[in-house]
């Protein structure tokens, strides 16, 4: 498994570069992997990123976009805008989860 | 820094990927693929057409779209031996159990499917014999349904797409 150093913390990471240590990240690592894909952080962002968070600590698992709009609050039109294109994978990225496993 | 992986997101690919989907059955069991696959492609930044052609019109029918049935006639994947699949009460039943089964899995009713592609960015189109043939304007469809188009149409609009037909 690779290792990184991002924002001068040494990071485990997967093959892609997702960070694969619920407790290596930090808030300093969100924003700098979310600069690394183009994303700039707000506080719409953040309130996602916080509920992934939240949830996977909770259930275990990376919650899938639906999830995020029923329990999570933020509906399905705001998160393809926050994270355009790809918002599953990318709100997962930032905040150092892996990628959601449902498919709905 | 400057040895950090980034994962690539296709954010670079200048050729956007579309991806059709002909939805030709009215029954439950046959709308849920068509939903989930789109579903998943528009949250790989895939561009997705669906049209709603013949008996699919049924899914996106105001008076049919929230009664749509699942039968185990003909369905040998239903596990249950032919001779009663046709009996009273089956198609209720079988129907029932595939929706206590995706609603298990937090998977959406087939209106809240129809918005949640939407939202995602989904194009829907009607067939436009169809609507002929059942006597149905855009006011009688789903409301979400972008126009009522001929299958001329839908080719042209889905030049370079890959297709799927259910």
């Amino acid at each position: 498994m690779p290792t990184t150093v991002i924002e001068g913390h040494e990071v485990s990471v997967d093959d892609e570069g997702f960070l694969t240590e619920y407790d290596q990240w930090d808030p300093e690592i969100a924003g700098a992997l979310a600069t690394a894909i183009g994303v700039n952080l707000t506080e719409d962002h953040w309130k996602v990123i916080n509920f992934l968070r939240e949830d996977f600590k909770v259930n275990g698992a990376t919650p899938t976009l639906r999830r995020v709009s029923t329990t999570g609050g933020v509906d399905t039109k705001s998160l393809f805008a926050l994270f355009p294109k790809k918002p599953a994978k990318k709100m997962s990225y930032i905040a150092g989860l892996p990628k959601p496993a449902g498919c709905v | 820094m400057s040895d950090m992986i980034v994962p690539s997101f296709g954010d670079d690919e200048g050729t956007g990927r579309k991806l059709a989907i002909i939805c030709s059955k009215g029954s439950l069991d046959m709308a849920y693929p068509a939903f989930i696959l789109g579903n998943a492609a528009l949250g790989e930044g895939v561009a997705v057409d669906l049209f709603f052609t013949f008996w699919g019109f049924d899914i996106i029918n105001e008076k049919t779209m929230d009664h749509l049935k699942f039968s185990p006639v003909g369905n040998p994947a239903a596990h249950m031996p032919a001779a009663l699949s046709p009996l009273p009460g089956v198609t209720s039943f079988a129907t029932h159990s595939l929706k206590k089964a995706l609603a298990d899995l937090d998977v959406p009713e087939v209106r809240e499917f129809l918005d949640l592609l939407k939202d995602s960015g989904a194009k829907i189109w009607a067939c436009q014999l169809s609507a002929d043939m059942n006597h149905l304007s855009k006011k009688d469809l789903y409301e979400g349904v972008d126009a009522i188009i001929n299958a001329s149409d839908f080719i042209e609009m889905t030049d370079g797409a890959q297709l799927l037909f259910i």
